[in-house]
């Protein structure tokens, strides 16, 4: 029986074809590289381009033309990549930015835990020294895109017996480690795009620690920013079937075009597409004469989540039962379908909504805090998600 | 295109607010016998501000329309009590788009007040007129005509082409925003002067056009005032043993407030630049704006007043104003619908 299942192994591994999506992805993102067109505002000493976010307006500008296909380097390109150069070593800057940048190199955030979302400092997954190395256990759960990444960026405790704050630590480690388990996670799309991962014991050198030990909220607090900038700023693909363009033509094609009502929820939704555009365009431009958005992504953030729910009710009024049921394999009833089902994504990945409202208020508006009871105890002490901690 | 104020912009603000901090007196409309705030009104057209859009030769400023905005801004913050959108908006962009050399100088240096008669849809008002002795003479009514109750001038629009009269019959109406007057006004044998032009309708779009980017401003700045005090009250305020502000329901609520603010400045800083820099943009631009400012005033108007509580339904505080205010200005121009069918009539010609 066993020689059967090398027989079979072999086989399949030589003969089932290739994720045709991912090699597509990294040829595309190796052509960007070559062309000198990635990495726009990185430092040229680490394969950027060293120009001004000008140039990288200009290349969104331009590139909202089209679907890039490269979107798995998202994480990588948003907000490791980005964190790295904050933080890194120049070794590390070295070793991971190069790879990264050409496409060679995919990466994931390993931060949230089944008992670990909003509030991601109450992480349990454990790092203890031995010796020169660190040994990790635990587990992270709805990591993108873990299953095709070479290297994350994991957040662990090193200290349970400081405040949550104060005992962490952010490690960047290889994800084709056996001692890492990656269990594809089923969304509710019916698709996989992000896993459960577990550690094992694995052994990590003292070069994998980014920024200090101890600081691990910093590099978290830093990695966060970038996510909210790259998330707000995120240009809606072309073909997205909730964008405004696109109903309003699916509504020329159902017939639904001169209904008073369709009409009247068409034009809502594009103002509110227009406000946020425009937003994110003077964001960019008072960047550039030298105020950066600091917390105000969080309004592109929670504006573009409330324009996807936004979109889902149009693109019901106007397809109706269309939107319900459709012939097996008619693409243009799946794709609805599959942006219907993925809008409450927006509102969760990345920080809630609410979590979106409490930043605003806190670090823009400068309204009080909410009390806290946890900050000042030892975090061995508290109750976390569901659960006091091991 | 450029969203940020520059330089000059700025201080044009900073000025404009410092001039209503000192001499804005809101209450002595709301709550005294003044129609308007007289003082306050010489004192803007004293700075020039009356005619910021009139030709230089015209005796105005020959200053843009993000110049305007940021006025209107302020006027709108402040809920000032003083005609200028009737006269330096309605009635001046009018007299302009038509080419008018007689009326606007005295309306650029702010010695006479205009207004806009026009039917509540925006179409022309139900006045016919009739040549009789080589001049003209108007017979009819506008109803709702904004600061019909103070003006001097009266730039009317009818199915005869548009005219200018000097004299009315009036009836002040009482209105929902006491800081805004309207007026009935009636016509009956008023000898008025004809103004040509080949294309009396799109005049009349132009004229809205531009309103529509001036009222978005006044709604902008009623937008980020409601903000400002309601965020201030949310830190002082306190229940339960703690500012209210640390209350989810209420920093959210602000913050949504905050969200909404920074959109709608968004869409007016691209309207008042269209309306200066790309006239073809200007169209699409300005019926966009209103189209999400309406509501969004309002909204945060209503929003604000909750958040103030018991405070915020009496009539000493402010809050009620600018709520009043929220939804006249969403009703002007024939209301909410008539802005959504004229978006998406605009959208049909871009996709
Ligand atoms: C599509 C997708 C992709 C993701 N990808 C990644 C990834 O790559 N890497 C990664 O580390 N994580 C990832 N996540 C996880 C994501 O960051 C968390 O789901 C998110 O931060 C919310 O945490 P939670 O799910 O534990 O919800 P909880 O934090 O348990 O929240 C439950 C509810 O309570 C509310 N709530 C919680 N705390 C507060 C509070 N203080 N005030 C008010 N309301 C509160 C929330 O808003 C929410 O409505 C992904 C999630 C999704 C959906």
């Amino acid at each position: 029986m066993s020689e059967f299942r090398e027989k079979v192994r072999a086989w399949l591994a030589e003969n089932v074809p290739g994720d045709e999506e991912l090699a597509t992805a990294k040829r595309f993102q190796a052509a960007l590289y070559d062309a000198g067109l990635a990495g726009i505002t990185w430092p040229k000493e680490f394969g950027g381009q060293g120009l001004t976010s000008a140039e990288q307006q200009v290349f969104d500008q331009e590139s909202a033309r089209y679907d890039l296909p490269n979107s798995v380097f998202r994480i990588g390109m948003g907000m490791c990549g980005p964190t790295i150069l904050d933080l890194g070593t120049p070794e590390q800057k070295a070793r991971y930015i190069p790879p990264l940048l050409r496409g060679d190199e995919i990466w994931c955030q390993l931060f949230s835990e089944p008992g670990a979302g909003s509030d991601v400092a109450s992480l349990q997954t454990r790092a203890v020294r031995d010796g020169d190395e660190w040994v990790v256990n635990g587990q992270k759960v709805w990591t993108t895109v873990a299953h095709l990444a070479d290297f994350g960026a994991l957040l662990a405790r090193t200290d349970p017996d400081v405040p949550k704050h104060q005992g962490l630590t952010m490690f960047l480690i290889d994800m084709h480690d056996p001692a890492v388990t990656v269990r594809p996670l089923k969304d509710m799309t019916g698709r996989a795009p992000f896993n459960e991962v577990y550690f094992e014991n694995l052994r990590l050198p003292a070069d994998a620690v980014l920024g200090q030990v101890g600081q691990g909220w910093l590099a978290a607090v830093t990695m966060l920013g970038h996510e909210r900038v790259s998330i707000g700023g995120f240009v809606r693909k072309r073909h997205d079937p909730l964008a405004h363009a696109n109903l309003a033509e699916t509504a020329r094609r159902y017939g639904r075009d001169a209904d008073p009502v369709v009409r009247a929820e068409l034009a809502k939704l594009y103002a509110a597409e227009r406000a946020l555009a425009l937003f994110n365009v003077r964001l960019r431009q008072e960047a550039e004469a030298g105020s950066p958005p600091g917390a105000r992504g969080s309004v592109a953030k929670l504006a573009g989540a409330q324009l996807q729910q936004q979109a889902v009710a149009v693109a019901g009024l106007i397809a109706g039962p269309r939107a319900t049921a459709w012939e097996p394999g008619d693409a243009a009833g799946e794709e609805l379908a599959l942006a219907i089902n993925q809008t409450p994504s927006s509102s969760i990945a990345g920080g809630t909504d609410q979590i979106q409202r409490t930043i605003i208020g806190d670090r823009i508006l400068g309204l009080p805090r909410e009390p806290v009871v946890d900050r000042d105890v030892p975090f061995r002490e508290l109750r976390v998600g569901t659960q006091r901690p091991a | 295109m450029q969203l940020v104020l520059d330089t000059e912009q700025q201080q044009l603000r900073s000025t404009v607010r410092k001039l209503l901090a000192d001499h804005n007196n809101v209450r002595s409309v709301v709550d005294g016998d003044d129609a308007y705030d007289a003082a306050l009104w010489r004192h803007l057209a004293e700075l020039g501000l009356t005619g910021l859009v009139v030709p230089e030769e015209l005796g105005g400023a020959g200053a843009g329309h993000v110049e305007r905005a940021v006025v209107l801004e302020e006027l709108g913050r402040a809920l000032a009590p003083v005609p200028f959108f009737a006269s330096a908006v309605l009635a001046v962009d009018a007299l302009v788009a038509l080419g008018d050399t007689q009326v606007l100088p005295a309306l650029a240096a702010g010695e006479k007040i205009g207004a806009l008669a026009v039917s509540p849809e925006w179409g022309p008002a139900p006045v016919s007129a009739t040549e009789r002795d080589g001049g003209w003479v108007l017979d009819g009514h506008a109803p709702f005509v904004i600061s019909g109750d103070v003006a001097d001038v009266f730039v009317v629009y009818s199915a005869d082409g548009w005219f200018v009269a000097e004299d009315a019959r009036r009836t002040p109406l009482t209105t929902l925003d006491p800081t805004r007057g309207q007026a009935k006004l009636e016509f009956a044998a008023t000898p008025a002067r004809r103004l040509d032009t080949a294309d009396p309708a799109a005049v009349l779009e132009e004229v809205r056009d531009l309103a529509s980017v001036a009222l978005a401003a006044e709604q902008v700045g009623g937008i980020a005032k409601v903000l400002e005090t309601t965020v201030e009250y949310a830190k002082v305020r306190v229940q339960f043993g703690r500012a209210i502000g640390s209350y989810q329901a209420v920093k959210h609520a602000c913050a949504d407030l905050y969200s909404t603010s920074e959109r709608a400045e968004s869409l007016l800083r691209h309207a008042a630049w269209a309306a200066d820099h790309d006239r073809e943009a200007l169209p699409l631009a300005a019926a966009t704006t209103q189209v999400f400012t309406g509501p969004a005033y309002f909204a945060a108007a209503a929003s604000g007043l909750q958040l103030h509580g018991g405070i915020g339904y009496t009539w000493e505080h402010d809050a009620h104003l600018y709520y009043k205010r929220a939804k006249s200005c969403e009703l002007l121009f024939g209301g909410h619908d008539e802005q959504l069918a004229r978006l998406a009539g605009r959208l049909d010609g871009v996709s």
